[in-house]
């Protein structure tokens, strides 16, 4: 046998020989196939968005017609409205909460950082339906608990109709910020375990306030997994359509409700525009996680995060 | 600082200040993971109220009348192994690439992989709604002379959907791995003599074993739990338990006996992941249990 490369050479490429093209030619279809298998789709998906026809199925002509149609449409823009809305919230909720929480985590004992740990994988692994159903159950028997008690408390203060608690987009955030909290709580804490003591100690020790040290020394390295935590949180809490179904009552979808009843009703272009228009916000929020990443590894070359399996890869170049 | 670190007052405030920390979060967690979950199991013995909902009661029909949502149950651990098995298939051969021969491109790629996953599930599966349906590829294939082929609400339509949707969250773990693993041990390995097919049982595989674990947890356990593909890929006819647990709760409201439903769905996820842990740490794959 007889190697193409120098022995002890350590570029990532195995050493060619005959049979080794074949290997690598295999490889590459493979993968050019599977880049095709996860990008058509998507393509057709933003393609037909263009579609100047009335059929969703048939492309004749590019226009923009379904978009500016979308963008009329007020039920649409209502969704859209209320899924920013719920996105937003969820966000600045699971951020501050789960970062807070992992400040916290760094000063208990360790039987308590074990019980949150657990309590955060369940959050993470108990499957959306089921979050959806159980959150909706306790919704309900919690308002019915609630609900005389205002009357009552109403009443007697002769204060005229008690308000009522109902479901609706607040109950959604509610829910979101559950699972999304566990995920800002567990990068967070990643960041901070990679995080080097000796700075807050020098901190210390040139006599920062507590406080001071926390705004200058820590929070300065917390930012980009605070950042990735509060996009990765609008995101799922954008595009999760099983536990909005479940807790947001009627009156109030959310966009990917009401996209998923106007597919019930029958494919038009107009679900293409909205997804389209879908895509590129998330598109963006990834764009700009990317990017955070990216300066994040360029300014810290040596860091090595323990990556969790949803976070993006550093950029680098090849070993 | 260090001072009043030492003396009381200053540990009982910073113990005051740690739970307020923590208050807000445990608060939400009790209040809406683990007070929900003890609803969800004290309902599963309950029964159904005429008008639908719960009523108070403790006995165990609900979990007896099971058997008759059998099909649901092993057509969803059916798809649930399958799908992974054929998300294992594609994603390995792609990690395996990104990791060791890609060259230059590598960031690119591999961030190619990752943001399919985080654009919209509901984008994506209406994707190969309009693939699969009649004016898809059925036209297509209409046009040169296969007369009406059927491709949607069919088992298979759901599997490619799965696939479709889940290749990313196994695609990633792996290609971590791999792409960690130090790549003279294969160059080490052939010049001992051996083959590529050994190199890959003996040395790639073992290493790649702990990505191989989280990416199989990380398919698994969303797939017991899916609802939208069968739904809109499905059409009605290949039915998962998250199909009827919508049912259950939003249309008939049998609120006990969607609870009971959930929780042995929770069960079976838990006794299918034990089980291939198990199997997993007595075939030499006990390096990294974590899930993520």
């Amino acid at each position: 046998m007889s190697y193409g490369a120098a022995p002890g050479s350590t570029s990532g490429r195995p050493p060619i020989d005959r049979a080794g093209r074949w290997v690598d030619r295999a490889f590459r279809t493979q993968a050019a196939l599977v880049y095709l298998f996860l990008y058509v789709p998507i393509g057709l998906v933003v393609l037909f968005s263009f579609n100047a026809g009335d059929l969703a199925g048939q492309l004749r002509g590019l226009s923009l017609r379904w978009y500016a149609y979308a963008l009329d449409d007020r039920f649409a823009m209502a969704a859209l409205q209320n899924s920013f809305v719920v996105g937003a919230w969820t966000a600045i909720l699971a951020t501050s909460l789960g970062t807070i929480a992992a400040l916290a985590l760094l000063r208990v004992p360790r039987p308590v950082r074990a019980v949150f740990d657990a309590i955060t994988y369940v959050a993470i692994i108990i499957p959306g339906i089921v979050i959806g159903i159980a959150t909706l159950i306790f919704f309900v028997n919690a308002f019915g608990w609630v609900n005389p008690w205002l009357e009552y408390i109403w009443a007697s203060a002769g204060l005229g109709t008690a308000p009522t608690i109902r479901t609706g987009l607040h109950t959604v955030v509610a829910a979101h910020v559950v699972f999304t909290m566990a995920i800002v709580m567990i990068l967070v804490r990643a960041r901070l375990s990679g995080m080097d003591r000796a700075l807050t100690e020098a901190s210390f020790d040139l006599f920062a306030p507590p406080f001071r040290t926390f705004t200058q020394v820590t929070l300065p390295q917390l930012w980009p997994a605070i950042i990735t935590g509060a996009l990765l949180a609008f995101t799922f809490s954008f595009d999760d359509f099983i536990i909005a179904s479940f807790v947001a009552g009627p009156g109030q979808p959310t966009l990917p409700m009401y996209v998923f009843a106007s597919i019930r009703r029958g494919i038009t272009p107009e679900i293409n525009a909205i997804a389209s228009m879908v895509l590129m916000v998330t598109v963006t929020a990834l764009v700009l996680v990317g990017l955070v990443y990216r300066r994040q590894a360029r300014q810290n070359r040596t860091g090595d995060d323990p990556d969790l399996a949803v976070s993006l890869p550093e950029a680098e170049g090849p070993t | 600082m260090t001072d009043s670190k030492d003396t009381a007052p200053g540990r009982r405030r910073s113990h005051v200040a740690t739970a307020l920390m923590l208050g807000p979060t445990s608060a939400w967690y009790f209040l809406l993971l683990l007070a929900p979950l003890v609803i969800l199991v004290a309902f599963s013995f309950g029964a159904r109220a005429p008008e639908g909902g719960y009523s108070p009661a403790f006995q165990l029909d609900n979990y007896l009348e099971l058997p008759t949502r059998i099909t649901a149950f092993t057509n969803t651990l059916w798809m649930a192994v399958g799908g992974t098995f054929l998300c294992l298939v594609v994603g390995y051969p792609l990690a395996y690439y990104l990791a060791t021969r890609a060259g230059r491109k590598r960031t690119l790629l591999v961030v190619l992989v990752v943001v399919p996953f985080w654009t919209s599930f509901l984008i994506r599966t209406y994707a190969w709604l309009t693939i699969l349906g009649s004016s898809g590829i059925p036209a297509l294939l209409d046009s040169v002379g296969a007369k009406d082929v059927v491709l949607l609400n069919t088992a298979p339509a759901v599997m490619l959907g799965i696939v479709y949707n889940y290749l990313p969250l196994m695609v990633f773990p792996l290609y971590v791995s791999l792409e960690r693993m130090d790549k003279r041990l294969l160059e080490a390995s052939k010049d001992l003599g051996a083959g590529r097919l050994a190199t890959f049982r003996q040395v790639t595989l073992p290493l790649s074993a702990p990505g191989l674990l989280s990416g199989v947890l990380l398919v698994f356990i969303p797939i017991m739990g899916e609802y939208i593909i069968p739904d809109m890929l499905g059409g009605g006819k290949v039915f998962f338990i998250g199909n009827a647990l919508v049912d259950l709760f939003l249309q008939s409201r049998d609120w006990p006996f969607g609870s009971a439903a959930s929780i042995v769905l929770i069960l079976t996820t838990l006794v299918a992941v034990s089980l291939y842990l198990w199997l997993g740490s007595r075939g030499q794959v006990r390096r990294d249990m974590s899930i993520l």
